[in-house]
């Protein structure tokens, strides 16, 4: 019945099953959507929606597969409208005077086709031009159609107020999930790299151990295990300086959301490439800088490496060695990516420049090229989707 | 049996048809929105409207599945085993039952709310897969089966603190409270507090309105604490014009404490008010 509707929500990324349209046609059947194309859309929405970062791009598809669905043309609605619809709109168009005039003709021939001619007045005045609103590129699918009020009679009063249908408000257009990132987003998309495991001191009472033991034994025997928590090990690698500048805030609440979140999170900065020497501190990056060596040889190659940067400098700075633009390396910074890259085998880049830019720049393909394409724009869904591949077994 | 919202709670047209589709199709209703918009209180009412029972189960972050159906005591079992207590015998008499055991077996069918989903493990949706999709479930210990008599009304609240599983979305109603616009915000306030000035409710609106648009707040003052903070300003017996002064000098709404509950968003709004003061001068 809406099998279009459904493949169209599927190919525009709103994650629907065939479980969720059964029951949305076992809602139709029970009668919950009572034969109104409003209900009929809370229902299909509360039934295939499941998360509200979808939610706009419901209302997008349905939108665009409805349209038009309330309004039928306006030239043949006179033809069939009930005559008690007309009086009601007699009553609205028509002043009382005039109405008075043509009751005391006696003649409802007459009131239809006065009322008529004022419908028509109305139609051409609505329709000169200003039919179509909500144009011009801000939609993928288009413009919405928009009725003249004259079509819209015979609803009752509330509906007259809302020129705009539900679905065509995008209410919930800032819940898409690549936009804005707040420390708390951060830290939800965070959690997704979870692996816990039982290690440091046995400090929690193992209930079901005690009780086996104590069977065993005869007597009380009490057994002890370490309490679990998240036991994955980050090292993360911001870039700092020049382009990073516009990027800050967004930096630092990453930074906070990873801290509270790894117990095991080591932090080092570099300057748009990584080369033989990162730092901590950043006033004193040139006094106290660390050998990258010794960041290999410190760090088992279990840890997981994120890099945050906005990859954009000039292509030398990656490919020759001397390229780099602080200092004089020896080595240029894809072998230093590339050693990296074979000692840790669980990384990804994060980039706060939005996905979109990115083909503009040469170094940013050539980095993703170095990333075997584990770059993610830094946003809620690029982070979850960077967690995700993170916590891939290799 | 249809849910159109009480003399307490205003429904919006789209949360009826949600509530009304689980209660037809006997499928739990997974409720997300910003805190304070009324989730959990809307269990409280949808129970009040419809005559039935609730039963809360409240999810904490050491909260398990198993909680929810029965508890094997065998801690007890085994120091009356030692005391020699007849009522070792029966295994029966150290299983606890849980919230989701009341609910399949009470005379009518009640309604469940579980409260704060997000708050537990991660697999703990997953666990209760089953017993929530065919309302029944095994106790191991005594080897019978526990089945729904009347299924009841699941309601699940989430704060989004972490994904459910999509196995578990698949099987619920969706609905999420978006934040109440301003008529809607009215019909609210007038259900809580029928004899407040008129124009007090416009003046102070329009204020909160625009506290909530203020960049960058940390967290915004919503339905829960505006209703607060009315209370507080009929208490005070708030002169109107004290809101609507919105003259430089006072810029900060009176009795802010109840809008804002952090330091640093008080500060903000006291530092553009500052600098609002200076553009005036």
């Amino acid at each position: 019945m809406f099998t279009n509707f459904f493949l169209t929500l599927r190919d525009n990324g709103v994650p629907v099953s065939l479980r969720e349209y059964l029951t949305l046609m076992e809602g139709m059947q029970a009668g919950l959507a009572n034969y109104s194309i409003e209900d009929f859309y809370f229902l299909s929405r509360t039934t295939l929606v499941k998360n509200e970062s979808n939610l706009d791009k419901f209302d997008q598809v349905f939108g665009h597969c409805f349209k038009g669905l309330e309004a039928p043309e306006a030239e043949d609605l006179t033809s069939e409208i009930p005559e008690e619809w007309l009086r009601k709109l007699a009553e609205k168009f028509l002043t009382p005077e005039e109405m008075a005039k043509v009751e005391a003709m006696g003649d409802w021939d007459k009131l239809m086709e006065t009322l008529k001619k004022r419908l028509e007045e109305q139609n051409e005045r609505h329709q000169g031009g200003s039919k179509w609103i909500g144009t011009a590129g801000t939609s993928p699918f288009g413009a919405f159609g928009y009725n003249p009020e004259g079509i819209r009679i015979g609803q009752n009063e509330s509906r007259h107020k809302r020129a705009v249908k539900v679905w065509d408000k995008r209410e919930f257009r800032n819940l898409d999930d690549n936009v804005e990132l707040g420390t708390r987003n951060i830290k939800v998309a965070l959690k997704r790299l979870r692996n816990f495991a039982r290690q440091g001191a046995a400090e929690e009472l193992d209930l079901d151990d005690t009780i086996r033991s104590t069977a065993k034994q005869g007597y009380l025997d009490i057994k002890m295990v370490p309490e679990r928590h998240n036991a994955i090990k980050v090292l993360i690698f911001f870039d700092i300086g020049g382009s990073m500048d516009p990027h800050i805030k967004l930096c630092e609440e990453l930074f906070s959301a990873a801290r509270s979140e790894f117990k095991h999170m080591e932090y080092f900065y570099f300057h748009n490439c990584l080369y033989e020497g990162v730092w901590q501190d950043n006033s004193r990056r040139h006094q106290n800088r660390l050998n990258t060596y010794d960041i290999f040889h410190k760090y088992p190659h279990d840890y997981k490496v994120i890099f945050v940067g906005d990859a954009s400098m000039s292509p030398y700075e990656i490919v020759y060695p001397g390229g780099s633009v602080e200092h004089w390396n020896e080595e240029s910074g894809e072998v230093w990516m590339k050693r990296l890259l074979e000692i840790y085998q669980s990384a990804v880049w994060l980039n706060p420049t939005q996905e979109a830019h990115w083909d503009y720049t040469h170094s940013i393909s050539l980095m993703r090229q170095l990333m075997d394409d584990r770059m993610y724009p830094l946003t809620v869904g690029g982070l979850e989707k960077a967690m995700k591949e993170l916590s891939r077994k290799h | 049996m249809k849910f159109t919202g009480t003399d307490t709670y205003v429904a919006t047209p789209d949360l009826m048809i949600a509530v009304n589709a689980a209660i037809t199709l006997e499928r739990p209703l997974l409720i997300k929105g910003e805190p304070g918009t009324g989730k959990t209180v809307l269990a409280h009412e949808v129970a009040k409207a419809l005559g039935k029972n609730l039963l809360e189960w409240h999810i904490k972050s050491t909260t398990k599945a198993q909680q929810g159906l029965y508890e094997y005591d065998a801690v007890s079992r085994l120091r009356d085993s030692q005391l020699g207590d007849e009522k070792v015998h029966d295994i029966r008499n150290y299983i606890n039952k849980g919230k989701l055991w009341e609910a399949f077996t009470a005379e009518e069918s009640p309604i469940l709310l579980i409260d704060e989903v997000d708050k537990a493990d991660i697999e703990f949706p997953n666990d209760l897969l089953q017993e929530l999709d065919r309302m029944e479930f095994n106790v191991y210990e005594t080897g019978e089966t526990i089945r729904a008599v009347n299924r009841p009304l699941v309601i699940i609240t989430s704060n989004n603190e972490k994904d459910l599983p999509d196995a578990f979305l698949r099987r619920c109603f969706f609905h999420y409270i978006k934040f109440p616009d301003k008529e809607t915000m009215t019909a609210i306030i007038d259900v809580h507090f029928p004899d407040i000035q008129n124009i007090l409710v416009r003046e102070a609106l329009s204020l909160f309105y625009d506290v909530r648009d203020v960049p960058g707040l940390k967290k915004k003052p919503s339905t829960s604490e505006l209703l607060d903070w009315l209370k507080l300003l009929m208490v005070e017996d708030m002169p109107v014009d004290v809101l609507r002064s919105r003259d430089a000098k006072k810029l900060i709404p009176p009795l802010h404490g109840a809008l804002l509950k952090n330091e640093q968003d008080v500060h903000m709004l006291e530092r553009l008010a500052f600098m609002n003061r200076r553009e005036n001068r």
